[in-house]
């Protein structure tokens, strides 16, 4: 079992070192020079190439990379460009926006996902369990920003319960900080659930074939308690990997979202930066994203060990 | 045996049910009860740009002053929503026969937000920051170049005395350049509130908004709200929605003006419709040989209908203008139609010039005027027989890297939105490469002038120089569309300085 956690840790380092080459190469290679953007209009080339020097942009790629790559290992993701602040502290504020929404998000999409999943498995070959499936189909079918301006025109421009979009951080008002998340959330959680169900219900389907679950159904068991009981164990070893696979493409969703919600989180500030060509900041977020979805797989992976003792290895 | 474990396992689940449900209605509770006891009078202002530093003389960007002039930080001298230039810190002021020295007389009255008086020594000492501190923007060092000395002989009295006549200069100390500072704080601006005017920002909550709170001390007018807050939106549909969800008192420019039809409910909005100090200019790169002939350029203009493309582009908003010069400009000349629409004209013009055209690029910011004007002039070149190519690059980085730096294109549309910005095309060395001697020695003239008068008769010459040259087309005047509540007042339709002034603004 040690053994196994080593090789799959020695994978995921491998995995942020070929990452972390990759952004950097991409980063590098956008047109672009960021020297211009802070000096704006009526910048000499004396003191473009003077700014371009203090900054580390003229030094050759490799040592470019090396510097960035060294300094994260030391827990330091470099600083921008523009406002000298270390990417850690512009990551701190937007990275609390950006977890309370993927973290709400998911819980949602599991909660609408592993009910609906479950009675559309179990009602598979009725109209009511057809209808279920076809609802998570159009929920798949649906993008995120299309839900999020379909909720925005119904909550708070129709209805004027919510506001549209914007974000106040709990510590100054947690009433206002709730009723601002509610719609992204919804937004985001809804879509997520509706691609979670088709993978609830198929996992539910192979349970119900199982001879356990025949055996619990003849001992007497309800169909929805042997479901509840033996049904939701056995299907989380898959659901348990399509969660972690579902965290990258929610944080891609958060991005859409917290723009089209103006939620000053990750996913704006990625953009935002992109557009002033901040490479250091582009990188570092970048960086900082692939590694929690990176951490996260291998986390996922380590936790089948624990949650099914065949995969533990015949030699122990 | 079961039958315990099935009360158990059902009890779980409601218990489960029961916290959830409790959990909700806390939220709703506490969303609720946000109202609070105490009635704050607050504005919220929606806007596109967040501003890149608090210190609005170390950023070029000009979302900064946006929040700033005027309404933290005050002036000497300020303009106002007519173009005028009126009095602000100082009462009056006297200037020299030889046009060189400026003589400001102090409003007796004035403080700043920390109670401090506004003193000669603190225009000396904000002066004196502007020139020692390395960050100071280049824009503002350039503005600032004519100044010899400033000295303060009294308390009441500030002396600016220039290396020579300038007719900018005392313009320029209108906007960033003549912002007095707090001489207890001058050190802290980029951290604190450190101005004199009728609010205090009191909050930067990066990526979302800025606040400002109340000036309780302010010696004008008392300002009206307790907080106005800017709050920022990259996307145009969400500043919309939120607008619409009555979340915003004002857009403080509407980005797409085709949004406007979801605010012609006069009973909830009123829209403004006025001037900026924007021109869309179709600038041509001077570099490339075909466009280095007079000719050529004069009937790339004549193809092109302007009046038509403001219908297509921007929802026929905006003025026609024919020159670097916008109505509110005190030197306007009116030259829109001094070289009118013509295909036939523009045709003869071009085979006359026996110049063989290449296929031009046109290479534009992806902003939404510039793409979708480019499209509009490919199709007009297209008619007398141009070729020409389309290239949207993003804005800034890479428009500001190959067209700006790198002179990398033939033609490029963008708005220039700088006040008074006509003499950008006295300098060679600017991205167009417009090398006119006589309009160099025009505008050095124009701004040495020791009277007003012949500054004005040199500035329209150099208008007429300009439109003659047919050095670039100038396809609009980018309008100010401003979208308020219809219970606010005394919101100037023209945004002619880079402040939202917030001064006159009441909410009914």
């Amino acid at each position: 079992m040690i053994r196994r956690v080593g090789a799959r840790l020695g994978i995921l380092a491998a995995s942020l070192l070929a990452a972390s080459v990759l952004i950097f190469v991409v980063c590098s290679a956008l047109p672009g020079d960021v020297a211009s953007v802070i000096l704006g209009e009526g910048a000499t080339p004396d003191q473009l190439a003077t700014l371009r020097h203090q900054l580390g942009t003229d030094r050759p790629l490799p040592v470019q990379y090396l510097s960035w790559a060294s300094g994260m290992l030391q827990g330091d993701f470099g600083r921008s460009y523009l406002s000298g602040d270390s990417v850690a502290s512009l990551l701190g504020p937007r990275l609390a926006v950006t977890f309370w929404l993927v973290t709400f998000s998911l819980i949602l999409a599991l909660l609408v996902a592993l009910p609906t999943g479950m009675y559309a498995a179990l009602r598979r070959r009725h109209w009511d369990g057809f209808i279920a499936t076809a609802l998570a189909q159009i929920g798949m079918a649906i993008p995120a920003f299309w839900a999020g301006l379909l909720l925005v025109a119904v909550f708070a421009v129709g209805l004027h319960w919510l506001p549209a979009n914007g974000y106040v951080p709990f510590a100054e008002d947690p009433g206002s900080w709730a009723a601002h998340l509610v719609l992204p959330v919804l937004a985001l959680g809804l879509i997520q659930g509706a691609m979670l169900t088709r993978y609830v219900r198929s996992a539910f389907i192979d349970v119900l074939n199982e001879d356990y679950f025949r055996t619990a159904r003849a001992v007497g068991w309800t169909q929805g308690r042997a479901m509840v009981r033996h049904g939701l164990r056995n299907a989380s070893l898959s659901l348990v990997t399509v969660l972690g696979l579902q965290l990258s493409s929610v944080l891609v969703g958060a991005i859409v979202i917290e723009s089209v919600f103006a939620l000053p989180g990750l996913g704006t500030m990625l953009l935002q930066v992109v557009t002033q060509h901040d490479l250091q900041v582009v990188q570092g977020t970048v960086m900082f994203l692939v590694a929690v979805v990176l951490v996260v797989n291998a986390l996922v992976d380590v936790s089948y060990l624990i949650i099914d003792p065949r995969l533990r290895g015949e030699r122990e | 045996m079961t039958h315990t474990t099935k009360v158990e396992g059902r009890s779980r689940w409601q218990r489960l049910l029961l916290a959830g449900l409790v959990a909700m209605g806390l939220l709703t509770a506490a969303a609720c009860t946000q109202q609070p006891t105490v009635t704050v009078k607050k504005f919220v202002i929606g806007a596109s740009a967040e501003p890149a530093s608090m210190d609005v003389t170390t950023s070029p960007s000009a979302a900064g002053p946006q929040v700033m002039l005027y309404n933290v930080y005050e002036t000497l001298v300020r303009i106002d929503g007519d173009g005028k230039m009126r009095p602000m810190l100082a009462q009056s002021w006297d200037i020299s026969a030889d046009g060189r020295v400026y003589t400001f007389h102090i409003n007796p009255a004035a403080t700043f937000a920390s109670g401090t008086k506004v003193t000669g020594s603190a225009v000396v000492k904000s002066q004196d920051k502007l020139r020692s501190d390395a960050a100071t923007t280049t824009v503002l060092r350039t503005q600032l170049a004519d100044v010899a000395t400033v000295t303060a002989p009294d308390d009441a009295t500030v002396v600016f005395t220039l290396k020579n006549p300038s007719q900018n200069w005392l313009y320029y100390m209108t906007s960033t350049a003549g912002i007095v500072f707090d001489p207890t704080l001058i050190g802290e601006a980029a951290t604190k509130s450190a101005g004199s005017g009728p609010y205090a920002w009191t909050a930067w909550n990066k990526g979302s908004s800025v606040v400002l709170t109340k000036n309780a001390k302010y010696w004008g007018t008392a300002p009206r709200f307790d907080e106005v807050t800017f709050r920022y939106f990259t996307d145009a549909n969400a500043l919309n929605a939120a607008m619409l969800a009555g979340d915003l008192d004002v857009i403080s420019n509407v980005q797409a003006p085709e949004a406007l039809s979801q605010f012609s409910d006069t009973s909830k909005y009123t829209v403004l419709d006025g001037a900026t100090n924007g021109e869309v200019t179709m600038g041509f790169n001077h570099q490339s040989p075909a466009l280095q002939n007079q000719n050529v350029r004069k009937a790339i203009t004549m193809a092109i209908d302007r009046a038509a493309l403001i219908k297509t582009v921007w929802a026929g908003k905006g003025q026609l203008i024919g020159s670097m010069a916008v109505p509110t400009d005190p030197y306007y000349v009116d030259l829109a139609n001094a070289v009118p629409f013509n295909v036939a004209e523009a045709k003869a013009l071009l085979a006359s010039s026996g110049v063989a055209m290449p296929t031009l690029r046109i290479r534009v910011p992806a902003l939404a005027y510039a793409t979708k004007s480019a499209q509009f002039v490919a199709s007009a070149l297209n008619e007398i027989g141009i070729k020409t190519t389309v290239d949207e690059l993003p804005f800034p980085a890479t428009w500001l890297d190959q067209v700006y730096k790198n002179g990398d294109y033939d033609i490029t549309i963008v708005a220039h939105v700088e006040p008074r910005d006509i003499n950008k095309f006295a300098d060679p060395t600017y991205y167009w490469h417009y090398n006119n001697p006589a309009f160099q020695a025009l505008i050095a003239k124009a701004d040495t002038e020791p009277t007003e008068a012949a500054w004005l008769a040199d500035m329209a010459d150099a208008q007429k120089v300009l439109t003659d040259d047919a050095a670039a087309v100038w396809l609009f005047m980018l309008p100010n569309l401003v979208v308020t509540k219809n219970t606010v007042t005394g919101l100037s339709p023209n945004a002619v300085t880079l402040s939202f002034d917030l001064t006159g603004v009441a909410r009914r």
